[in-house]
């Protein structure tokens, strides 16, 4: 009987130890400097599985069936907002996270609109959603005076139909597209009632028949190997791309800019799901990542902004000195967030991307 | 009690794995959205007994059916579906049927090596042929490139996210499900017979009409089948190489799932969508019985 005991307590701690070693996190694609991932597991001897998605509404499925396995997901403000109201997400303990002093005010102030009191998330990466140009192809096409910086150079329809044949990719988020199709209108982008989005669709579907793709992740690499023109998406893929077309020498020039209109500002947060395997790993993954020269390498090289003040000194100059990435002041105040869609409206909103993608 | 024994596992084995997972995804399509995890109500809860699963009854309806009545999307999608579905398996039936003509009439000790051929694909991971379809499709794609160097074209051909990409990658992917099953009656045909045919006066032309088509008859609905099935709920070959305009029911099913969070009206869509299938089902399955009764 003693040797079963034992034998069983031997057990229970090989598989907590196993249990222990193992922390899994779900990011974004594109959204890290890999050697950190392997810097992590020489630090902490945690095992680090990582993987990737690219739409909120993937990661949000798995939040709401429960049992994902994770125990690092990275949902943007709106999203974790209601992930939160469904329950899908524990408080931080901060007293496992050393590094929370360097967390800036600045953008802690607005997660809180998503996240009251920051309980649950930390931020991770803030960026804005604009429009990355093959600079040389839209000047040929639309001329030198080009309006790369607005936003009528993807929705006004002269404009888009110079533009077709060489190709214009969208994000295919209509919590991305519909505001930007409202501010672009002139009203206010965070609109969800029906006649905010009979405007979207009009404005939407003028362009439609120039659009190419609505994708989310693809338009980085055909931005930068010159198989697109235009693509509205996400500030530091656009960068990302302007980088790797600069890399391969292949005469492709890529600009980032956000619309003068205003451009959505979002928030990527990491938390920690209810059922996480592994909750004591994630805070130390967490731990990790609000380290000010890790976060600083983060964010030199996927060129989003951080919610880190203390990353800020051991950022690169081509990071903290790019309006595009940190906004000055000014270009602050042309940022606007938006909110959660309720069910009823996100039904309209997702019947509305349907019918503007495949005209049913 | 064998004999028993012997019956009842294949149908415990339908019980468990295809009537249990229809009455969950029934039980939720009857149900309504909530904000929860997961995001439907109510959920049944046993711990009551029988009150809690009289509630738990009470609170289902067919409201998300209705829906699906209202919108003319999910119809055009279903029926977009089922033309997508029938012209593919044509064209793959027309593409298949010279193949295994002619492997069956190749020399014997050929045969295994050209069957090997056929399967030897399956050996790759479905998704990475899929995502190599798109790396030849594209503007700046291999048969782009080749087509321009030959002189051909001068502006890329839009292949890539058009329905063509779909049925190509539909015709590549299942022309092996094709094949077989009509390699395999018709390599089981007596050649004698067409002798006797030719004996008779009959061109090999109208042999091949009145004997040889009438004989693999079997194989080619079992082909079709195999094609049509599995293509109607076909989610993978359309969002990677379709278009925006690709409408297809599996999409709409991952809209309804991932983008509303609406778990009961995607329930609803995949209960109709097995309903549609359940005929052609239930006529493959009589085809299959007619030729082991037409065999034995």
């Amino acid at each position: 009987m003693k040797t079963l005991m034992s034998f069983t307590a031997t057990l229970a701690l090989v598989a907590g130890a196993a249990a222990a070693e193992q922390v899994r996190v779900y990011n974004w694609s594109d959204y890290i400097d890999e050697s950190l991932l392997e810097k992590f597991e020489q630090e902490t001897g945690i095992d680090l599985i990582y993987d990737v998605f690219d739409s909120n509404e993937v990661l949000e499925t798995k939040m709401l069936a429960g049992g994902s396995g994770y125990d690092v997901v990275v949902p943007s403000g709106t999203f974790l907002q209601r992930q939160i109201e469904a329950g899908a997400f524990q408080k931080l303990d901060t007293s496992k996270l050393p590094n929370f002093g360097n967390m800036w005010d600045v953008i802690a102030k607005r997660t809180a609109v998503y996240d009251p009191g920051n309980e649950y998330s930390i931020n991770y990466m803030w960026g804005t959603t604009g429009i990355g140009v093959n600079v040389g192809k839209v000047k040929e096409l639309l001329g030198e005076d080009a309006p790369v910086d607005s936003l009528a150079l993807i929705f006004d329809p002269a404009n888009m139909e110079k533009l077709a044949s060489c190709g214009v990719h969208l994000l295919d988020a209509p919590v991305e597209v519909v505001p930007a199709a409202l501010a672009y209108a002139g009203m206010n982008p965070d609109a969800k009632d029906d006649e905010a989005l009979a405007k979207a669709e009009e404005v939407l579907m003028a362009v439609r028949p120039y659009i190419q793709k609505f994708h989310s992740s693809e338009y980085i690499n055909a931005l930068a190997n010159g198989d697109i023109c235009v693509a509205f998406g996400w500030s530091g893929d656009i960068l990302q791309a302007r980088d790797r077309a600069a890399e391969a020498n292949n005469g492709v020039e890529v600009a980032y800019n956000a619309p003068s209109e205003g451009a959505l500002m979002w928030f990527d947060q990491m938390a920690i799901p209810v059922d996480a395997p592994n909750p004591a790993a994630a805070h130390v993954f967490l731990n990790f990542i609000m380290d000010a020269q890790n976060m600083a390498a983060a964010s030199n090289y996927v060129y989003y902004a951080n919610g880190n003040k203390a990353s800020q000194e051991f950022l690169n100059e081509d990071v903290i000195g790019d309006t595009a990435i940190y906004p000055n002041a000014a270009a602050l105040e042309n940022l606007y967030t938006t909110t959660p869609f309720p069910p009823k409206e996100q039904r309209s909103l997702t019947r509305l991307w349907t019918k503007i993608k495949s005209g049913t | 009690m064998r004999r028993a024994v012997l019956i009842g596992i294949p149908y415990l084995w339908l019980v468990a794995l295809f009537l249990v997972p229809f009455l969950i995804v029934l039980k939720i399509s009857l149900s309504d959205i909530a904000l929860a995890r997961p995001p439907y109500m109510p959920q049944l809860d046993l711990s009551e007994g029988l009150s809690g699963l009289f509630a738990f009854l009470a609170e289902l309806d067919f409201e998300n059916f209705v829906f699906l009545t209202q919108d003319s999307l999910y119809w055009k999608a279903y029926l977009s579906s089922l033309q997508i579905a029938f012209t593919a398996t044509f064209i793959t039936l027309l593409v298949g049927y010279p193949i295994a003509y002619g492997m069956a009439r190749a020399a014997q000790e050929w045969r295994p090596t050209l069957l090997m051929l056929v399967i030897l694909p399956f050996w790759t991971s479905f998704l990475i042929r899929v995502y190599s379809w798109m790396g030849i499709l594209s503007n700046e794609g291999v048969l782009n490139q080749l087509l321009s160097w030959l002189g051909v074209i001068d502006a890329p051909l839009q292949i890539l996210n058009t329905n063509t990409a779909v049925y190509i990658g539909i015709v590549y992917t299942y022309l092996p499900f094709m094949i077989l099953p009509i390699y395999s009656a018709l390599e089981k045909m007596d050649e004698s017979l067409l002798e006797a045919a030719e004996d008779l006066g009959c061109s090999r032309l109208s042999a091949f009409w009145l004997v040889t088509l009438p004989l693999s008859k079997s194989g080619v609905i079992a082909g079709c089948f195999l094609v049509f099935i599995p293509t109607l709920g076909e989610f993978v070959i359309p969002s990677l190489l379709g278009g925006s305009q690709t409408l297809m029911i599996g999409k709409i099913l991952w809209e309804e799932f991932f983008s509303n969070r609406d778990w009961p009206v995607a329930s609803a869509v995949a209960v109709i969508l097995l309903l549609i299938l359940i005929i052609p089902i239930i006529l493959f399955q009589r085809n299959e019985q007619k030729q082991r009764e037409a065999e034995g």
